[in-house]
């Protein structure tokens, strides 16, 4: 069964945010992980939210359309994520891999709208690390899988950027100060890149099981 | 208002001349403009602009170099001049396109030159591609912590956010985006605030050259989705510390005087990180963009270094 798919568009990107279960309540948004696209249903793992289910193929990836030439960079992303928020309003994130530090810089850069942000393991969590490392242009790449996506330049272009621990603690604060939660960011995950690190020391973000963290931000 | 009817409105300033050629390279499915003075059978030397600039505001700096013998190559980067609108702009993007100009036009290692932005990108490729430069230019291109403000963490959480917002609102505008058309002088007028030690008649000359004339006016070319500044992790030391790795010459421009599109960077910050190779000129009484303030002394630069 094909699911109902709303077409957002952020800047000259035309996005796909995938309806994978209706219902009342606020809800919940799927980021897939680096070279992923959403799944066609509910995963098992978070079949307990109580609301209503939705998932945005990030742009070069999925449904989405790439951006010729390439140029993807991770703010530009949670631009992405920024759309789907407006046509949902308030929604509880959950993020693999690139989609959970999309979803970290979503909650700090929304903290009225992202009702707890859970960071769960995936492709693409580390980016390129603290630092750039030695300058290295790549010029091609291979071509497109049938269908365009994942776009080869999304893959290249997302796995190297730099994330800066300090950084990403900054965007943890800002979701803790001005969401008004107790607790703004769940990481659920095993793996902890030094970004990760740097947020968990942040308070309002803690460890626990994906089962705790959405029974807690579901009562919200 | 422009009267549609009136003939193409032209502007000329003294020594600038159009570009000899004018081609285009594909990189990866962006069309991107470039520009040559100079014969084609000179030896080739690249010029990468600054952000919000585009390669014609080189009309008065490039002729000085193809007059002394060299095939000038500047593009328009993704988004400006007369280079196709993306749909997204990222570092890694613009030095792919770099490469895309660079392997149209020599295998062999040639010389290069940055303005500002441009700057940066050069020392990039000199790092990443040492074996394609020869000799690397940088006009008041280093960026430094002095832009940088020093400010209480409380006050850094706000302004971030603040930053964050704006720049949120602006992605959500960026498609449907246009610039304001206007008369040449109000074109230059807005471009002055940008370039406020510049002259009125070269600003002039530059909407003529930079600007398209739509039905409602004069429009600046460049792509309205981009915007000046904006967030991210990067952070200017990443620049700098490329600076010492250089190993072939380098010659380093700073415009003394502050402005809006400078960094602030001092002969201080610069000489500790000075490869074997480098020179660096503090130009005193001059701005940021010291290549258009003093033309025939910066040529007379480059020129030195490549002698």
């Amino acid at each position: 069964m094909t699911n109902p798919v709303v077409h957002l568009t952020h800047a000259r990107i035309r996005l796909a945010l995938h309806e994978l279960r209706g219902g009342e309540g606020r809800p919940l948004l799927l980021l897939h992980g680096l070279g992923e696209r959403s799944p066609e249903r509910v995963p098992d793992e978070l079949a307990g939210w109580p609301g209503p289910v939705h998932a945005l193929d990030l742009s070069g990836h999925g449904a989405s359309d790439v951006a010729v030439g390439g140029g993807y960079y991770c703010e530009a992303l949670m631009a992405d994520a920024d759309a789907a928020l407006g046509h949902l309003g308030e929604a509880t994130v959950h993020g693999r891999g690139l989609g959970a530090y999309i979803a970290l810089l979503l909650a700090g850069a929304q903290p009225d709208r992202v009702r707890g942000a859970i960071l769960a393991d995936g492709p693409g969590m580390g980016g390129a690390g603290p630092m750039p490392s030695s300058p290295l242009i790549v010029t091609t790449v291979d071509p497109p899988p049938p269908g365009g996506t994942p776009d080869p330049w999304a893959l290249y272009e997302l796995s190297r950027d730099p994330r800066p621990p300090d950084y990403a603690s900054t965007f943890a604060r800002q979701a803790s100060v001005r969401s008004g939660l107790d607790v703004a960011v769940a990481v659920v995950g095993v793996n902890r890149p030094p970004w990760l690190e740097a947020v968990l020391a942040e308070p309002g973000v803690i460890e626990c099981g994906l089962v705790e963290a959405l029974e807690r931000f579901a009562a919200v | 208002m422009v009267d549609v009817t009136d003939p193409a409105e032209t502007r000329t300033y003294p020594g600038a001349r159009r570009p000899d050629r004018q081609w285009r390279v594909d990189a990866n499915g962006i069309s991107i403009a470039v520009h040559e003075w100079g014969r084609e059978t000179d030896p080739p030397i690249l010029f990468a602009h600054g952000g919000f600039d585009f390669a014609r505001t080189l009309d008065v700096f490039a002729p000085l170099l193809a007059d002394a013998g060299l095939r000038v190559v500047a593009w328009d980067q993704r988004g400006h001049g007369d280079s196709a609108h993306a749909a997204l702009y990222s570092w890694d993007a613009d030095l792919r396109d770099a490469v895309a100009v660079l392997d149209a036009v020599s295998r062999d290692p040639l010389p290069i030159i940055g303005h500002s932005k441009g700057g940066n990108l050069v020392l990039q490729l000199g790092c990443a591609l040492p074996h394609r430069i020869s000799h690397l230019v940088n006009l008041d291109g280093l960026p430094s912590r002095r832009s940088m403000p020093d400010l209480p963490d409380h006050q850094r959480t706000k302004l971030m956010a603040e930053e964050i917002d704006a720049w949120l609102a602006h992605r959500r505008r960026a498609a449907r985006g246009q610039r304001k058309p206007g008369t040449i002088e109000e074109l230059a007028a807005r471009r002055a605030t940008m370039n406020p030690r510049l002259e009125r008649a070269w600003l002039e000359y530059l909407v003529t050259v930079g600007g398209r004339r739509d039905p409602d006016g004069w429009r600046w070319k460049i792509d309205p989705a981009l915007r000046m500044g904006g967030f991210g992790p990067w952070r200017p030391d990443w620049s700098i510390t490329r600076l010492p790795e250089l190993g072939m010459p380098v010659l380093a421009v700073l415009g003394m005087e502050l402005e809006t599109m400078g960094w602030g960077t001092r002969p201080e910050d610069v000489e500790p990180q000075l490869p074997p190779r480098g020179r660096l000129v503090p130009m005193d009484g001059v701005g940021h963009f010291v290549h258009i303030e003093q033309p025939r002394a910066v040529a007379d630069m480059v020129l030195e270094l490549l002698s």
